[in-house]
């Protein structure tokens, strides 16, 4: 297999959850909704409940829905590496998994480019999000619609990584509800995404680590500091390490030679 | 004397304590049509899963044209094609999708890709569903289509896993005669697994798998006259029984 091969093999990929995402309006719509529903709601009741002081990667003070904003780019994120993880559930219990694991193109190959096909998708629909909140008066310096793509990138592929991870435990789609549960939930409350971690830490110090080692904590501040044209090292950092280690064992779940996938038909 | 398309050696493997394939060795030669004859629980869909590397094959060896399944994975998958059990079609992509789909895993340019397409779908005469989702063709029709995809990338050995079940009692042996007919005139070698001793026929090769193990392996006619049965249904219920009588022996 040449390195054409590999090309080809990941534009199949790419289209494929493309394709399926286009068709699926109902997801792409409720991808769209659910944060702008934070936006306009939430944001709106809270906004003078919550004040925020002026923290880096802002220059003054600042709307609540501006704080916010950053969060709910990672909650498109958050939610479509899940929903990635529940596409592959689907496709090994409607056995299109079989047809993706005939390949001749190596697995771990194709466990990235279903990585970065996810994460195509997401990156698209934060586009739009961004598009829209831009009439909430969300108004990065233009630069930055620039400057967050591999942001997003970095932070879309550790979450849909994360979700890959998942998608090797969960045995059948209605399993999914406990990943909204104990995943979804958690992970986006238990981070920056709405409160500042300094807030955090003056009502609790054991939910302030808790935020701190949450790898969502750091995909979100890495998105808000690419927003505003600054780099947080720290949070590039962590989320790289963090999708080392989910990569690695998205890899390790769907080797064959250490399968869980064989070990648990065996059970089953 | 031309490598077999697919070679099965020693092959053995376990759930736990529970042996569920003993000692598995066959061949398919190229232009063979061979049926893996074996009731429920035989050993054939974990023989399936190891064939097709779903599974990790632990002790023995499987092969392809001389490409081991683990050590040369890539030119083994390569020439391989197969049609599973479950349809593995999404539903909601077209006909043309689904199959361009499996052109790209196997990393075919899309002008080589179309041409194969369109001839493959030709020969099944459902070129003019191209451009038709999935969901709308019939259990008979997807699996043409999903016999078709499989012949996309142009394999020396073709699997086929209970390929005819769920399907109409007129559709199989259509299915049954295109497979063969494509054995006869591509030099495909195709392992046909089934629990319908009828899908044989007279002239196939037939491998016979019962609790894991082979009890035979040849043409039918030689099976047949082994056993001193008069068709296929008598010689299969006679090595049964026989294997039956030594497991309880033993």
């Amino acid at each position: 297999m040449k390195p054409i091969h590999y090309a080809r093999c990941l534009g199949g990929i790419v289209q494929r959850e493309s394709l399926r995402w286009i068709q699926q309006y109902s997801r792409f719509i409720s991808a769209l909704v659910r944060p702008l529903v934070w936006l306009a709601i939430f944001a709106a009741g809270f906004r003078f409940v919550l004040g925020v002081s002026i923290i880096p990667p802002y220059e003054t003070y600042i709307p609540y829905e501006v704080y916010i904003a950053p969060g709910l780019v990672g909650m498109i994120q958050l939610f479509n590496g899940m929903q990635s993880s529940l596409s592959m559930v689907y496709d090994r219990e409607m056995g299109s998994m079989k047809t993706l694991l005939m390949s001749p193109i190596p697995r771990w190959f194709l466990l990235l480019a279903k990585l970065l096909a996810g994460t195509v998708v997401s990156v698209v629909q934060v586009y739009v999000f961004l598009g829209i909140a831009w009439f909430w008066e969300i108004e990065p310096p233009l630069w930055g619609y620039l400057a967050v793509l591999p942001a997003l990138v970095l932070s879309g592929l550790m979450l849909g990584a994360l979700g890959l991870v998942l998608s090797s435990f969960i045995r059948q789609l209605e399993n999914f509800a406990g990943v909204m549960n104990f995943v979804i939930f958690p992970m986006f409350f238990a981070s920056t995404a709405l409160y500042p971690l300094w807030r955090v830490k003056e009502s609790s110090l054991w939910i302030y680590w808790i935020c701190e080692i949450n790898p969502f904590t750091h995909a979100v501040e890495l998105i808000r500091f690419a927003l505003y044209l600054r780099f947080n090292p720290l949070a590039a950092a962590v989320t790289i390490a963090y999708l080392a280690v989910f990569t690695a064992l998205a890899i390790f779940a769907y080797d064959p030679s250490r399968s869980l996938m064989a070990r648990r038909d065996a059970v089953a | 004397m031309s490598l077999p398309a697919l070679a099965v050696e020693r092959l053995s493997h376990s759930f736990g304590p529970r042996k569920v394939l003993d000692e598995v060795s066959f061949s398919v030669m190229p232009g063979d049509f061979t049926v893996l004859l074996g009731p429920n629980g035989a050993g054939k869909t974990t023989l399936i899963a190891l064939i097709t590397r779903l599974y990790h094959c632990k002790t023995g060896k499987i092969s392809v044209l001389g490409n081991d399944m683990w050590r040369h994975p890539s030119a083994a998958l390569a020439k391989t094609g197969v049609v599973f059990q479950q349809s593995t079609l999404d539903l909601d992509l077209t006909v043309g999708q689904n199959l361009y789909y499996h052109t790209a895993l196997h990393g075919m340019a899309r002008r080589q890709a179309k041409g194969r397409i369109e001839a493959e779908l030709a020969r099944i005469h459902m070129l003019d569903r191209l451009n038709d989702k999935a969901r709308e063709l019939s259990g008979g029709q997807r699996r043409r289509v999903e016999l078709a995809r499989a012949l996309l990338h142009e394999p020396a050995f073709l699997l086929l896993d209970e390929p005819t079940a769920g399907l109409d009692i007129e559709t199989r042996p259509l299915l049954l005669e295109h497979v063969r007919r494509l054995c006869a005139e591509r030099q495909l070698a195709a392992l046909w697994t089934t629990h319908l001793i009828e899908e044989a026929g007279t002239d196939a090769k037939v491998v016979v798998l019962n609790q894991g193990k082979i009890l035979a392996d040849g043409p039918v006619a030689a099976v047949v006259a082994s056993t001193g049965s008069s068709d296929l249904h008598g010689a299969f219920d006679h090595l049964t029984k026989l294997a039956a009588t030594a497991r309880a022996a033993a």
